[in-house]
């Protein structure tokens, strides 16, 4: 008889699931954290010049300082207000022109191929001819972050209407729906996820068009801030600035997040209450 | 419209073609209110095709054909809408009075009446097979058409569905049209089977035995397995 040989295949080191050690988010929290001690000690140990960069505490300081007299409040609330009036034209706009498109055969030939031309302009290089239409003021900007938001919420609402599952529409239509119940009950819903993916890529347009258009001409307004401190020299200012773009980005994905939890969550089977 | 006096489907000469290959050649076909009839072939003898024309799919079609007007399909998926929770897809299209009763009555029927609330996404093959089931009898139809409803179920599903399947049919007698490719399933479950090759119904057997036992109310045996390969 053979002796045959036996192992353990797990070699003896189980894995239980039985893991100790700090929890995610404060994993994911060690990088900028690490940064920001890099940065300190860059700014502490003199290895650039003040003027180049100043510590991350200064810039904590000039935020206090600007929030104290009211400044930061008065050019966040006019940055915020540009890219929510612009998102809400040109969401609209986007959802509107997606319909007609997705729905309607003319629509299509008429919106569709127009659309595709239009995409290929850079938003960006139209600000002389709005300027020109609407003048330099609150419009112009309102009106640039529109019309960026409203290409990728157009494309990707009008190709998800049109990846709606074929069977369900026939099958919707066999138990008795009409054309606006085929509509309501199985295409919108469907295309809601594509619309999420656009509306999600607006926002992200949005800002970066708010950062254009507020370095153009403005009065008021995150950019406009950085613009003056750029004039003193004040890199904390200009920091300052920029991270508020920062945030006001996460936060604004942490809001699509939000939507699509709430608005999708029979994709991962939870009862959404 | 033509009425026919005890009839649930009259097709006479049905002829489906694609791109000048007839795939259905000279259908003729009745079926009688409360009947339950299999239609068996393999895969590309038109079987399926043969169904979506009597459900209204296919219109590309030559010949005289009536079908009764109140009917619900059974599709091979079950094709329920995920962003709705089970009972608004049951309750799909349904019209007149009390319809959010009427759906919890046919999900109870097909005993899934504490899953009204779930998301589709959550039920197993066969729960979404049942409230697809649910959905065709909670509009009453004269005619069920199902195409191989069961065919992507595990083989006990299978046979559980099979006998819930029969089971409803007899409370509610609607005539049924079952497409299969399955042998067991079209002796098992139907009154008549018919046999699609290459188009052409070719054979045509009444299910005696089935109909008597079914008549006396008594349970029938699981068939045997001999039978399998009486086709193939």
């Amino acid at each position: 008889m053979t002796a045959i040989l036996l192992e353990d295949p797990s070699g003896g080191r189980r894995d239980l699931g039985g893991h100790r050690g700090p929890p995610s988010w404060a994993r994911r929290l060690s990088g900028p954290v690490v940064l920001l001690v890099a940065w300190q000690l860059v700014v502490a140990l003199h290895l650039v010049d003040d003027r180049y960069l100043t510590s991350p505490w200064s810039v904590v300081q000039a935020g206090q300082q600007l929030l104290g007299d009211g400044t930061l409040q008065g050019d966040l609330t006019a940055s915020l207000s540009r890219v929510l009036w612009g998102l809400a034209f040109g969401v609209t706009a986007g959802v509107g022109l997606a319909l007609v498109a997705g729905l309607f055969r003319l629509g299509e030939d008429l919106v569709d191929s127009t659309m595709n031309l239009l995409r290929a302009v850079p938003v960006i290089a139209l600000l002389p001819l709005i300027i020109v239409w609407v003048g330099i003021g609150e419009e112009a900007k309102i009106l640039l972050i529109s019309i960026g938001a409203a290409f990728p919420v157009y494309l990707n609402t009008f190709a998800a209407i049109r990846n709606v599952d074929e069977k369900l529409v026939e099958t919707a239509r066999a138990f008795g729906l009409g054309r606006l119940g085929v509509i309501r009950r199985v295409v919108l819903p469907g295309a809601l996820a594509g619309f999420l993916v656009g509306f999600r890529w607006a926002m992200g347009a949005a800002w970066v068009l708010l950062v254009f258009a507020e370095q153009v001409n403005a009065n008021r307004g995150i950019g406009y801030l950085i613009t003056q401190a750029q004039a003193w020299n004040r890199t904390d200012i200009i920091i300052l600035g920029l991270a508020v773009y920062g945030l006001l980005g996460l936060a604004s994905d942490g809001v699509v997040r939000l939507l699509e939890r709430r608005l999708l969550s029979w994709r991962r089977g939870l009862i959404a209450r | 419209m033509a009425t026919w006096p005890d009839r649930a489907v009259v097709a006479r000469n049905i002829t489906r073609r694609f791109d000048g290959r007839p795939v259905l050649d000279g259908i003729d076909l009745d079926i009688r209110p409360g009947e339950f009839v299999a239609l068996l072939g393999r895969s590309g003898s038109g079987k399926s095709t043969l169904l979506r024309i009597l459900g209204g799919f296919d219109r590309s079609f030559t010949g005289e054909l009536q079908v009764a007007t109140r009917r619900a399909d059974v599709f091979q998926e079950p094709r329920l809408l995920p962003w709705s929770r089970v009972l608004p897809n049951v309750s799909l299209g349904l019209r007149g009075p009390d319809v959010e009763a009427r759906a919890l009555r046919a999900l109870d029927e097909v005993g899934l009446a504490d899953r009204a609330r779930s998301w589709p996404a959550t039920l197993s093959g066969g729960e979404a097979q049942r409230v697809a089931l649910a959905r065709a009898l909670v509009r009453e139809p004269d005619l069920v058409l199902l195409d191989e409803p069961f065919g992507a179920l595990d083989a006990l599903t299978r046979l559980r569905m099979q006998r819930l399947l029969r089971e409803l049919c007899e409370r509610h007698r609607p005539a049924v049209v079952l497409v299969t490719h399955d042998v067991d399933e079209a002796i098992h479950l139907a009154d008549r089977v018919l046999v699609l090759v290459d188009g052409v119904l070719v054979e045509e057997t009444v299910i005696e035995r089935s109909r008597l036992l079914r008549r006396l109310g008594v349970e029938e045996p699981t068939p045997t397995r001999e039978l399998e390969g009486v086709l193939l």
